[in-house]
């Protein structure tokens, strides 16, 4: 489904992916870990066309969309929901979604929100409330369901479960399987490696720009680098 | 009393002509972070095309209402397409430079309006047709005084307001201009067409300060190409009084800013009309300097 094959993201003089290359692969859920600094953030965005790699492919539903802008790469289906939520706090829970929503033109605004309403009853509670209102948790459902109003065909998530209570980082990962279950691929990026490495069916490790390590994500869970550098044991 | 209150009415009158200028102002900063000075010159260029609208529309026999709609809506949307042409070409392709160049770019864009201007136009003042007959009417059987021109300048400031109060809150570009406005990057990962978004932006401020330009021709018969400067940094004032990337801030600010100024010289202070407002500007910027409708989140766009 996606291929990205030796990509090179600079910023400035700061090299921030080195040679990177990964795939994802239809149905799955791929986790990406690493330190801060490892180029996570960096990766998504690249995907989504918010940055231009100098070098390399990126492959996506057999298209090349490395000189795509941003809104045709949304338009094929992958839909990249940002680190910290980047909710829009000056417009309504349901503003938001319909900012999801806004390449839609074939599916029915209703129904997509009675979707997203589905999934997470907390925003259809507060549909009126200003985002800027909502708690840490429920700004991140509202990121959540506004990245699924468009419709992803690949979703990537950057740190979903960021700053939230336990318990909700337990829902916020039930909710992502349920979405890959209905159909979505997810691409995730987690600082919560255990959790992340429990529901995804692969994972590649990131450090300073390069993958430094890849494979099935209950052996790498299982690994000792990955026992002692992520999960603390 | 009554005197007070006609100057009351009087000042609202002056009072739109700045809102409907500092709401360009407010909406472009809003967008993309420039106070574009040039705002004010579009103000003048949509008072001239009024001007020759009227004139023609007036000769060839159509009733003075036909004529006042047909004039605002004819200069409206040439100005809306020199705004986003304005964009287009001097602020665009500055996007990723600094805010200075930015603002440089606008005084020149400013200059290179008045100028043209003055050379198509000439220097002199040019008058500016009787669109509507200017009876005195009184106020409720009072000796309050209105002129039938003045309320046809405030139920066409007012129509304005709540056509822009509908795009804003409920279109599908209104809803976009204050997603951009808040977070560019989130906007595009929405898919938004953030280009098409600040054009229209564009678009929606030079029209309205297309429309104060029609409004002041009819209230002070005389137009001429440097008269934009004036009113352009009242209109600025005010939106800073109001909380620059407000909405409703600048429709107070500019109302709250005409009042003030001819209450002032209704008092005998004439000539301290145009210090006043500068007077308020820098009494905002020393005590609240996000103005009277800057909070902590703010309502942008
Ligand atoms: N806008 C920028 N300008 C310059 N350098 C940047 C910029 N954004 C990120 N970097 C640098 O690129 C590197 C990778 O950053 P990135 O945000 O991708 O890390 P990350 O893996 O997402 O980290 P975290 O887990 O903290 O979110 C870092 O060294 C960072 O300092
Ligand atoms: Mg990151």
């Amino acid at each position: 489904m996606l291929t990205v094959q030796g990509i090179n993201v600079y910023y400035g003089a700061i090299h921030a992916l080195k040679d990177l290359s990964i795939h994802v692969k239809q149905g799955e859920i791929v986790t990406l870990i690493g330190a801060n600094g490892a180029g996570k953030s960096t990766l998504l965005k690249t995907l989504s066309g918010l940055l231009k790699p100098k070098t390399g492919s990126i492959e996506f539903l057999d298209k090349w969309i490395v000189n795509q802008t941003v809104q045709a790469i949304v338009k094929e289906g992958l839909i990249h929901c940002p680190e910290g939520r980047r909710v829009f706090a000056n417009m309504s829970v349901e503003e938001n979604l319909e900012m999801g929503a806004y390449l839609q033109v074939g599916s029915s605004l209703a129904a997509d929100l009675e979707r997203v309403y589905h999934i997470f009853p907390r925003l259809l509670e507060r549909k009126k409330q200003q985002a800027g209102t909502l708690s840490g948790g429920e700004q991140q459902m509202l990121a959540m369901g506004r990245a699924l109003m468009g419709h992803p065909k690949l979703l990537l998530l950057d740190e979903p479960s960021m700053g939230l209570a336990p318990l909700l980082v337990q829902d916020i990962f039930r909710i992502i399987k349920e979405v890959n279950d209905a159909g979505t691929t997810v691409l995730l990026v987690e600082q919560n490696a255990h959790q992340a490495l429990r529901i995804a069916d692969r994972a590649y490790v990131l450090e300073t720009g390069r993958v430094v390590l890849e494979g099935d994500a209950k052996e790498l869970a299982d690994s000792d680098e990955i026992q002692m550098a992520y999960l603390g044991h | 009393m009554e005197y007070f209150i006609q100057q009351l009415i009087n000042g609202i009158s002056v009072g739109s002509i700045y809102a409907l200028i500092a709401l360009g102002y407010t909406m472009v900063y809003g967008i993309i972070k420039l106070i574009n000075f040039a705002h004010g010159d579009v103000f003048m260029v949509g008072s001239f095309i009024g001007l020759y609208s009227a004139k023609y529309l007036a000769a060839a026999g159509l009733p003075p209402v036909v004529v006042l709609l047909l004039s605002l809506i004819i200069s409206m949307t040439i100005s809306a397409c020199l705004g986003i042409s304005i964009e287009r070409l001097a602020y665009k392709p500055l996007r990723k430079s600094t805010r200075i160049a930015a603002l440089i770019t606008a005084i020149g864009v400013s200059f290179l309006l008045e100028y043209t201007g003055v050379l198509i136009l000439g220097p002199q003042a040019k008058g500016f047709p009787d669109i509507m007959d200017k009876k005195q009417v009184h106020l409720f059987g009072s000796s309050i005084q209105v002129e039938s021109n003045q309320i046809m300048i405030l139920l066409t400031t007012i129509i304005l307001m709540l056509v822009l109060q509908y795009i804003v809150r409920y279109t599908k570009t209104g809803k976009a201009m204050r997603a951009v406005s808040f977070d560019v990057e989130a906007a595009r990962l929405m898919g938004i067409n953030v280009d098409r978004t600040i054009s229209a932006t564009f678009a929606i401020g030079s029209a309205l300060a297309a429309a104060a330009g029609v409004i002041f021709g009819m209230t002070y018969n005389s137009v001429d190409p440097l008269m934009g400067v004036m009113p352009g940094l009242k209109a600025f004032v005010a939106a800073v009084l109001g909380g620059i990337g407000s909405i409703p801030g600048a429709l107070v600010g500019g109302l709250l800013l005409g009042t003030v100024e001819t209450e002032i010289s209704s008092l005998g202070f004439s000539s301290w009309r145009d210090g006043v407002a500068f007077a308020v500007l820098i009494l905002i910027l020393i005590f609240r300097p996000s103005g009277l409708f800057g909070k902590n989140v703010r309502e942008k766009v």
